[in-house]
């Protein structure tokens, strides 16, 4: 076999959705045993390419060519490409949790003779598949006992078992914390040694540069460039400058802060798990936020950030929950969600499309959501004044939308950050805490949601950010806590701060 | 990163209101379908269907579905299901049919008992429902079982019949025709039935123009009209039939409050925008700080009180109190919620669209009796129409790219 041949062309490539043009004759050619990152940002066409090769979007509903090992091939469905042995994995996973790791991985494909499922060799089978990629399990073992990075493993082990020549893989590291993102990205080129191609579509830019042999960018439906990641001038710089069609000097916008007063302080609180009540999940935890001060929230995944934050709103996780809350020196209550937000705090979901938004809404009914009381009188909506009201925020958060009446579910992902966000401010909160503000969504957004954070805190706001991603934190927070094993382990000024230092006490053990 | 229409820099342009304007594009659908069967029917039997008796008979015998349709709405929005309606429905008729003939209470006294029952029955379900955190469908599943057993403990297995004229007028009585006659018309119906055209086009007007000096988008002046103009010749053809009849059915002016009462809370209350927002997503309802617990325990006693007046009304229709009273009257509320456009999964839905869904029903019911087609192939026509209504629904929202 030809090591530099080239496994997949894809020519011209033009899909439709009505009056938008998804795709606008894009070519992709993907070289044989390699590793091919597709960057872009949200909406420039990247999964509808994907969706294209694969044949959810079936032969005939689109314009170009493909040719995989060097045949044209029209496929009509997912079985037929992936009889060929072209795999897509998504981002959100499609494993069903209550089956075994071994029933999951030939799911569909079961070792059966007459209906009747052949469990010895299947489980032999799947012992096999799990030590290729690197996963010590038992595979009887229900796939909801995994953690995230463990079921994208059984994920890619399910594709091994369909003989995958192609691999897909859909924002793979999103949901991973750092450690089982390099486990993943070893893996992937473990794989590529044997001979597996793989595509992997991706946000995160230093991820790309460690494992992709070749780049190709997509801007507004259409091939923008393609390069090997050997040529001296394959920088990150380049790629963005690709995707967003326009070079970012910094990746944050300027900001002056003007720090105030001590506004927000948070004492001794500790939480328990909610199921397993003797574990501490939130471990006497202090903590202060001024005025108009950023201040960030660093941790590994697990760490108990989250926990923190949603324990203190509205008592929405974890159980016999103990501690102070001081706004002003004064303390208050923040019982229910309700209380919470009446005393002028804020909590921007981790999660937006589970916890943070109605997706089957418009845009007008999340932005009142969480302050009706402001837009009713005597428990009748205003509804004019809630639309002007959203419309409003439309504009001064530059969502992109034809109107207020647009489908929420239907905007890209930082749009619908930006619903949330929106949703929040008109709370009239005085604390925001923003749980990864920017996760999945493409650098452009980002930038503009870093502005609104500015923004916030020069009106005088406290805000905090949980964020996993220490670069965006090092960019945004004038002061940053870590949290390790629920414990507050450090306290890093901006000045002070370095990625170095942070992981330091990010891991550090408790005493 | 799934979507490029929205990506795109766009201008605002005036789009269709949505769910701005009470009627929706889905809904002008199940109307066509609606107006589809009627012709169809009318056609079939000469004639006989839009006869004056028809038209007043097909609003009293379907006036407890449309009730019940009304609570059932605002369940299936929040995401539930109540299987004990029917159930509640004959207890409630036992209730009611005890107060006057047993213990000798005036009309309005059993009336007022009656929906208390019902309240505490919501509250019993809604305390399961919502506080312990049982799903609906088993509450409510236990509920059919348990109101049907005391129906049967309250009735000790008889019935009970005779009951009061004023009772049995709620179901089965007419406004009276204090105006006189003109032509053998009902003169208070006409004057009713104009009356309530011309406050529709008036409120219509009058939302319309706030729409303009806001300067947000609306619909187009033809569409208004046409759409007014369809609306107000119904009502008052509804009335030309009625007034040549008995006149106006009471239970036709309570229907009509309902309906104006529930389509308002839904639109335009907090309590409404709360049972949408928790149908369409529970989690995010609950992290804006919704109550989601007192909500879901109000709407089981909202369904509680309207399955009551659903019960005082088929018992005053009945004329009397049966254990068997009310079978599959929850099948028949949830057939036409769904006809009416509500989703399974919750968080979509309007009282409009399930009063529709429930006259799909009951033009069926009728134009099929009429037509004397056997009651078994009733059952099984009906049976299709909800499979068909559901499916092309379906069907639409695929083409249309969800």
């Amino acid at each position: 076999m030809n090591e530099n041949s080239t496994i997949l062309r894809m020519r011209d490539i033009t899909k439709t959705f009505g009056a938008v043009r998804a795709l606008d004759g894009v070519s992709i050619s993907v070289t044989r045993g390699s590793v091919h990152a597709i960057c872009g940002e949200n909406g420039a066409g990247k999964s509808t390419l994907m969706k294209v090769l694969s044949g959810v979007y079936p032969h005939g509903s689109f314009d170009g060519t493909i040719e995989f090992e060097d045949k044209e091939v029209e496929y009509r469905s997912i079985n037929d490409s992936e009889r060929d042995g072209i795999v897509i994995i998504h981002q959100e996973l499609a494993l069903s949790p209550y089956l075994s790791i071994a029933e999951n991985i030939f799911l569909g494909n079961e070792n059966a003779k007459r209906g009747v499922i052949n469990w010895h060799e299947t489980n032999l089978e799947a012992v096999k598949l799990l030590a290729r990629v690197g996963l010590q399990e038992n595979p009887a073992t229900p796939v909801l006992e995994l953690g995230v990075g463990k079921q994208q493993l059984v994920e890619i082990a399910k594709a091994l078992s369909k003989r995958v020549k192609l691999l897909i893989l859909d924002e793979p590291t999103a949901a991973l914390n750092d450690e089982d993102s390099a486990h993943l990205l070893d893996l992937l080129r473990h794989l590529r040694d044997q001979g597996i191609t793989s595509i992997i579509i991706s946000h995160k830019l230093k991820e790309i540069r460690k494992i992709a042999d070749t780049v190709t960018i997509i801007r507004d439906g259409a091939t923008i460039e393609s390069f090997e990641m050997t040529e001296p001038d394959a920088t990150e710089a380049r790629i963005i400058r690709s995707m967003v069609g326009r070079p970012l000097d910094n990746l944050f916008p300027p900001r002056e802060p003007d720090i105030g007063e001590e506004y927000f302080r948070v004492e001794n609180w500790n939480a328990y798990h909610p199921v397993d009540t003797a574990r501490k999940v939130v471990d006497d935890a202090s903590f202060s936020v001024r005025a108009g001060e950023i201040v960030g929230f660093a941790g590994l995944m697990g760490a108990g950030r989250t926990e923190l934050a949603m324990s203190i709103f509205g008592r929405s996780y974890g159980r016999n929950i103990s501690g102070k809350v001081f706004k002003q020196g004064k303390e208050i209550q923040t019982r229910t969600v309700e209380e919470a937000i009446r005393n002028g705090i804020a909590y921007a979901t981790e999660d937006r499309k589970k916890y943070g938004l109605n997706l089957i809404g418009d845009i007008t009914v999340n932005v009142s959501a969480a302050a009706l009381g402001r837009l009713a009188r005597l428990g009748v909506i205003d509804r004019n004044r809630e639309y002007v009201t959203a419309d409003r925020y439309r504009e001064q958060m530059n969502i992109k939308a034809p109107s207020v009446a647009s489908v929420v579910g239907k905007l890209s992902g930082g749009n619908q950050q930006k619903v949330v966000l929106s949703k929040w401010m008109f709370t009239g909160p005085d604390v925001l805490i923003l749980d990864e503000p920017t996760r999945g969504i493409d650098v452009g957004a980002k930038y503009e949601i870093y502005g609104i954070i500015n923004q916030l805190a020069a009106a005088g706001k406290a805000v905090i950010v949980i964020s996993s991603e220490l670069p965006e934190l090092l960019g945004l927070a004038d002061r940053i806590y870590t949290i390790s094993q629920g414990r507050i382990s450090g306290e890093v000024t901006r000045a002070d701060a370095t990625q170095e230092l942070l992981m330091h006490y990010m891991t550090a053990d408790k005493d | 990163m799934t979507n490029t229409i929205t990506t795109e820099p766009s201008t605002p342009t005036p789009a269709a209101p949505g769910r701005r304007t009470p009627i929706n594009l889905r809904q002008y659908g199940i109307l066509a379908a609606l107006a589809v069967i009627i012709v169809l029917f009318q056609v079939l039997t000469d004639g006989r269907l839009l006869m004056p008796g028809n038209v007043n008979n097909l609003i009293q015998q379907n006036a407890y579905v449309l009730i019940l349709a009304i609570g059932m709405v605002i369940v299936i929005i929040g995401g539930h299901i109540d299987l004990s309606v029917g159930s509640v429905v004959a207890m409630v008729g036992a209730v009611a049919a005890i107060a006057t003939n047993v213990w000798g209470l005036p009309w309005w006294q059993a009336v007022i008992i009656s929906l208390v029952v019902g309240a505490v029955v919501g509250a019993w379900q809604g305390y399961w429902v919502a506080f312990v955190g049982v799903p609906a469908f088993i509450v409510t599943l236990a509920g059919m079982l348990i109101f049907r057993g005391l129906t049967l403990v309250f009735l000790t297995g008889g019935t009970i019949s005779g009951l009061p004229r004023e009772f049995t007028a709620i179901g089965a009585g007419w406004v009276p025709g204090f105006l006189g006659e003109v032509g053998g018309r009902d003169v208070i119906t006409l004057v009713l039935v104009v009356a309530v055209a011309l406050a529709m086009v008036g409120i219509q007007l009058r939302a319309r123009a706030q729409l303009g000096a806001l300067g947000l988008p609306r619909e187009s002046a033809v569409s208004f009209w046409i759409k007014n103009a369809i609306t107000a010749f119904a009502i008052i053809a509804l009335g030309w039939q009625l007034s040549d009849y008995q006149g106006t059915p009471i239970i036709l002016v309570i229907l009509g409050g309902l309906v104006i009462i529930y389509t308002f809370t839904l639109n335009r209350t907090v309590f409404g925008r709360h049972v949408y927002a928790m149908g369409g997503n529970l989690f995010a309802a609950m992290m804006s700080g919704v109550k989601t617990k007192w909500v879901n325990f109000f709407i089981f006693v909202n369904m509680g009180v309207l399955a009551a007046l659903a019960g005082v009304v088929a018992t005053a229709r009945a004329g009397g109190a049966v254990a068997s009273a009310g079978q599959n009257y929850e099948l028949d509320a949830i057939a036409a919620v769904f006809i009416g456009g509500a989703a399974v999964q919750g968080g979509v839905g309007t009282v409009f669209g399930a009063i529709v869904g429930g006259l799909v029903m009951g033009v069926l019911n009728m134009g099929l009796s009429i037509l004397s087609v056997d009651a078994a192939w009733q059952q099984t026509i009906k049976g299709l129409v909800l499979l068909l209504a559901v499916a092309f629904d379906i069907f639409n929202k695929r083409r249309s790219g969800h």
